[in-house]
């Protein structure tokens, strides 16, 4: 029987070394993906068209679809979200109703991205006629990231103490203005946070999109931004290959020559972009925090 | 008896099942303040938030009973309960200064009501300030954020935010309760100086803040208003045996 002091000491070793454990495996991760990744980088990479046989690709326009997608399928998801969130922590009675949108939440946020993905073949792409699209890759997406957001928004909206709404409501503002004018500045920050990291994992998603946006990046004409142009970037109705999905179609089918080297720094991209999401969404959060009360 | 602002008749209030309040009977003349005291549980908290509807909020609660404000029955399903609050305003035990700073403190409840006159914002906020005597305090730090005032400095910028949508009424929920004593003690300044102009209710579980400021004190026990009387003669002489033994510290 060992004493509660040296108890104490081998649960805190033990819990220490399970830590340790898993920052190594992400160092690791990362040291493998970047030191793989970095060498591949160069200007032309980022921003030259793929090539399908030979080598000297880059994935310019793969990294253009990733960010139009993800701008487009936050627009589609943010406003329902927050909407949701709004409904559910603020206005909604704790009845069967409210349970069972919370429990629909869960499942819809516990799907496998894959089967959101083939869900949107059939339903976007195939029944509503839109096609290996960029617009039905943003609803799939919308759907993927949907119940995340509306469960972070939800949360943000949960760190807001109760005094706060208690005193917006006693000095006369409805229950509406109360959110709007008291509560939502209060938490934008955190909201903002919540949006930044959701954007990390919409970015990097590949499965949800394989079916919908398409396995295709069209050449683009980054002087044309009529949106009903074929070539044009803005072009909501044309395939749209994302970075992620890139990688994926890579490493699976890839008969470039230097289809590894293009894939390790495709990796990196992409690692690099989402690090970025996660320390911009600290660092905004942080400083919006600050100016939002302090004014 | 002179004007009466604000009556309440046979108010039950239930929790579910449970009977928190049991048939009470009040009224209050305008200005002055009377206090609610008793023993925790006793129900004044929950009276007090009917009085502007607070207990709204809380699932699960039945009212009967009528409260008049000025007349007009506060539970009447015409009621309009923003207009009610904006008239009968309310603090609360922990100071709920919102993340902006003093001034967007003060003027929120104005501001949403639209008024955008800067000079009329600006008048309004030194009056309220100087109201909720912290004016001196803060008017050289106007801009920054009211969370970086002391516990004592917020609650007197949230009574100061109550104030400047000017309301009838000021409901009080112990409100020095969470304060240090210096800080207790300016806000009972605060309130003395405001009972000339409004009509103040205010729970409190610090039997000598009553004696210190109230005008009538009402002894709440088990949901059930046992007295209601000057304060002095609920101090010094109170009718009931229940309201003594609970004054003298003899509580049974």
């Amino acid at each position: 029987m060992m004493n509660p002091k040296t108890q104490n000491k081998v649960a805190i070793g033990t819990l220490y070394g399970i830590a340790g454990l898993v920052v190594l495996i992400l160092m690791a991760l990362l040291g493998y993906i970047l030191v793989s990744g970095l060498p591949q980088l160069s200007w032309h990479f980022l921003t030259a068209p793929a090539k399908a046989f030979l080598k000297g690709g880059g994935v310019g326009i793969q990294l253009y679809n990733s960010f139009y997608l993800l701008i487009l399928a936050m627009l589609i998801s943010f406003p329902i979200a927050l909407g949701a969130a709004i409904y559910l922590y603020e206005y909604a009675k704790d009845n069967w109703v409210t349970t069972t949108i919370r429990t629909a939440i869960e499942i819809l946020s516990s799907l496998p991205s894959v089967v959101v993905g083939l869900f949107g073949f059939l339903f976007f792409v195939v029944k509503l006629n839109l096609g290996f699209s960029i617009l039905s890759g943003a609803f799939a997406l919308t759907f993927f990231n949907l119940p995340l957001l509306t469960r972070s928004i939800e949360d943000s909206l949960r760190t807001i103490d109760t005094t706060q709404r208690e005193g917006g409501l006693a000095l006369g503002l409805s229950r509406w203005e109360t959110v709007t004018r008291v509560i939502l500045p209060a938490a934008v920050p955190s909201i903002l946070t919540g949006v930044i990291l959701s954007a990390g994992r919409v970015f990097g998603e590949a499965a949800a999109l394989i079916y919908t946006a398409g396995q295709s990046a069209p050449a683009l004409d980054f002087t044309d931004w009529n949106p009903f142009n074929i070539s044009s970037p803005l072009n909501p109705m044309r395939p749209a290959e994302t970075l992620a999905v890139h990688i994926w179609k890579i490493n699976s089918e890839g008969i470039m020559p230097d289809a590894k080297a293009i894939s390790s720094g495709s990796s990196a991209v992409l690692v690099l972009a989402i690090l970025l999401f996660n320390f911009a969404a600290r660092y905004l959060g942080k400083r919006l925090y600050k100016r939002l009360t302090s004014a | 008896m002179s004007k009466e602002i604000l009556t309440t008749q046979d108010l039950h209030l239930y929790y579910g099942e449970k009977e928190a309040l049991k048939g009470i009977n009040l009224n209050f003349e305008a200005k002055g303040i009377t206090a609610l005291i008793g023993p925790s549980g006793c129900g004044k908290s929950t009276y007090l938030r009917t009085l502007n509807r607070m207990n709204d909020l809380i699932p699960n609660v039945t009212i009967t009973g009528t409260i008049k404000f000025k007349g007009q029955n506060l539970y009447a399903p015409s009621a309009d309960t923003v207009q009610i609050r904006k008239e009968i305003g309310m603090v609360f035990q922990q100071p709920n200064p919102f993340p902006f700073s003093i001034y967007d403190n003060v003027i929120y409840g104005l501001r949403i009501a639209g008024e955008k006159n800067k000079e009329k914002l600006d008048a309004v906020v030194e009056k309220s300030l100087r109201q909720a005597a912290v004016w001196d305090e803060v008017k050289d730090h106007l801009h920054e954020s009211a969370l970086a005032l002391s516990g004592g400095q917020q609650q007197r910028v949230c009574i100061a935010r109550v104030l400047a949508v000017s309301p009838e009424i000021i409901l009080l929920d112990e409100p020095t309760s969470a304060l240090d004593p210096v800080s207790s003690s300016q806000i009972e300044t605060t309130l003395l100086n405001l009972r000339h102009d409004y009509t103040i209710i205010t729970v409190t579980h610090n039997l000598q803040q009553a004696s210190r400021i109230a005008d009538r004190t009402a002894f709440f026990m088990n949901g059930e208003l046992v007295e209601v009387d000057q304060t002095k003669n609920i101090f010094m002489n109170p009718a009931e045996k229940q309201t003594e033994d609970y004054i003298s510290g003899r509580f049974g």
